[in-house]
């Protein structure tokens, strides 16, 4: 069954059985049920509205190309050295694994390719995405919530600033061209890392790890993995910025809204990840 | 009790803002409920009324922050709730809002903040921008500040500085949500001077938000008093002070009667 439907049907059931005679509390179970229910859809729905906005807003003049490089900037080149060490501790720990199971099936000349592999087409990809929702999805939530609840977004606007068009569109722009650019980073120093890993114990030349590890690798193998994470880069950039903008609460409601930015987008990035790779077996091998 | 019947500035001035019946809720909590206000050209209409009764709610319907659930505002002649974005923006550029906290953008330095509406509306040389920023330091008498961060000054230059920036693109109306609010009596009275500074060297157009009834008597030429959402009366001060209504006598004294 669709997960809609099963949706659909748990809060019909709900509204259904409220009306009943139930207890007291029992009814307040359900009505908590039914409001958290309805604010999930909301949530989506606000997304939606927020996306749309910021589709018109990044495509209509004037531009903001200022502003971008400097988000470009403050959000990329800035996470460079946490992508490199995230990229490189990858590679350590999936040359480690493997060779411990590729030894005891005594393939172990598969080694350079399998880690080669795995580093470029899922694991890359995916610890870039997430290390840049853990790092780029707080700060944007926190600093568009601090201006929030301090009303600096209000003071632009009162300006006749599009904050849509300067605050958020030139960060989810940044996002999505810069996560291939970090993911091809963290594949550089996994693979390096992955080959000084594997020099330590078996001692093997640079070129050979390289030529063993991209024999039979296609361009198909290695362009869909990385261009995916602009999806990830969209996801990061919408959902941090759609939560900032609507903090309210004071500081609290600013640290909500960076914990919710970090937690959103993390788990979408993960549920995206499914369909995606679902999407490029499908079109690609 | 009925709100004064009044005709802005005697008839004088044509009025630059008008509120007619507005109502805004927030989900089920009524703010105001059919406002009716009108400020005539240079004049300076102090809205004052207990925490929550919408004050600054109205501040933010005129320069069309929030959407009215209904009823009418007219800036300058022009229905700004039925206006795009883009011409509620040009409406926008006649309006300078100095916000409660001063709301200066803390990544910026302060002459950056006065800076940034130049930068985006008008199209003077680098120079000539440089040079207006001075000018408005100079006004609000910070030249001293101007590379400090707003984190960096106290909250009276806070507000001095938001109150420069409020004046960078020299909008003939300006906006006051608390100018004085968490300032020490002689800063405050800096503000005051600076206010009554504006009025008479450039006869801005003013609305100012207030809880200070000592502020609001010395800076402007009528005040409104609000409760539940509705103005309750409005006129001089000493139509006020005149005024045998309980809630207003208590407003003005401060305590029960």
């Amino acid at each position: 069954m669709e997960p809609l439907t099963i949706l659909c049907s748990i809060a019909a059931l709900a509204h259904l059985t409220a009306e009943r005679g139930l207890l007291p509390f029992q009814k307040l179970q359900l009505q908590k049920i039914q409001r958290s229910f309805v604010s999930f859809f909301e949530w989506f729905g606000n997304v939606g509205i927020f996306f749309g906005r910021l589709v018109w807003a990044t495509i209509t003049p004037p531009y903001e190309g200022k502003e971008f490089l400097r988000q470009f900037d403050e959000l990329g080149a800035k996470s460079l050295p946490l992508v490199a060490l995230a990229g490189a501790a990858t590679g350590v720990v999936i040359t480690l694994s493997t060779r411990d199971s590729l030894v005891r099936f005594g393939a172990k000349s598969f080694l350079p390719a399998v880690a080669i592999f795995s580093i470029i087409k899922e694991s890359g990809p995916v610890i870039t995405g997430l290390v840049i929702s853990g790092r780029v999805a707080a700060g944007i939530g926190a600093e568009l919530g601090a201006m929030k609840v301090t009303e600096q977004i209000d003071a632009m606007e009162a300006s006749a600033v599009n904050t849509y068009k300067y605050l958020a569109a030139t960060r989810v722009v940044a996002c999505v061209l810069i996560l291939p650019l970090l993911t091809l980073v963290t594949d550089f120093c996994g693979v390096l890392t992955g080959w000084l890993t594997h020099t330590l114990t078996d001692p093997i030349s640079l070129r050979l790890f390289l030529d063993h590890g991209f024999k039979g690798m296609a361009f198909k193998d290695f362009l869909p993995p990385t261009f995916k994470t602009m999806v990830f880069g969209l996801i990061i950039g919408v959902v941090a910025c759609f939560q900032g903008m609507r903090t309210s609460g004071g500081t609290e409601g600013v640290e909500r809204a960076a914990t919710s930015s970090v937690v959103l987008a993390s788990l979408l990035i993960i549920l995206a990840d499914v369909l995606l790779v679902r999407l490029i077996l499908t079109f690609f091998s | 009790m009925q709100p004064t019947q009044f005709t802005p500035g005697n008839g004088e001035r044509a009025p630059l803002v008008q509120v007619s019946l507005v109502h805004k809720s927030f989900g089920n909590q009524a703010v105001l409920k059919g406002i009716d206000l009108e400020v005539g050209q240079g004049e300076t209409l102090s809205v004052l009324g207990r925490s929550g009764t919408g004050k600054s709610v109205l501040l933010k319907l005129i320069i069309g922050l929030h959407k009215p659930d209904s009823g009418s505002i007219r800036v300058e002649g022009e229905e700004i709730t039925r206006l795009s974005a883009k011409a509620l923006n040009e409406v926008r550029k006649k309006i300078g809002f100095l916000f409660q906290q001063a709301a200066l953008y803390d990544s910026l330095t302060v002459e950056e903040n006065l800076a940034f509406p130049l930068r985006r509306h008008s199209k003077i040389s680098e120079e000539q921008r440089k040079e207006r920023v001075r000018e408005l330091l100079a006004q609000v008498g910070m030249e001293r500040d101007a590379h400090k961060l707003p984190g960096e000054i106290s909250g009276g230059m806070q507000k001095r500085a938001g109150l420069a920036r409020a004046l960078a693109l020299e909008p003939d109306i300006l906006l006051f949500d608390e100018p004085t609010s968490g300032l020490d009596p002689i800063t405050a009275e800096e503000i005051c001077n600076l206010m009554l500074q504006l009025q008479k060297e450039r006869h801005i157009t003013s609305i100012v938000v207030t809880h200070d009834m000592h502020g609001a008597r010395a800076v402007s030429d009528r005040i409104a008093l609000m409760k539940d959402g509705q103005v309750l009366m409005q006129g001089t001060f000493d139509d006020l002070r005149k005024s045998q209504n309980p809630f207003v006598k208590q407003f003005l004294n401060g305590s029960e009667e």
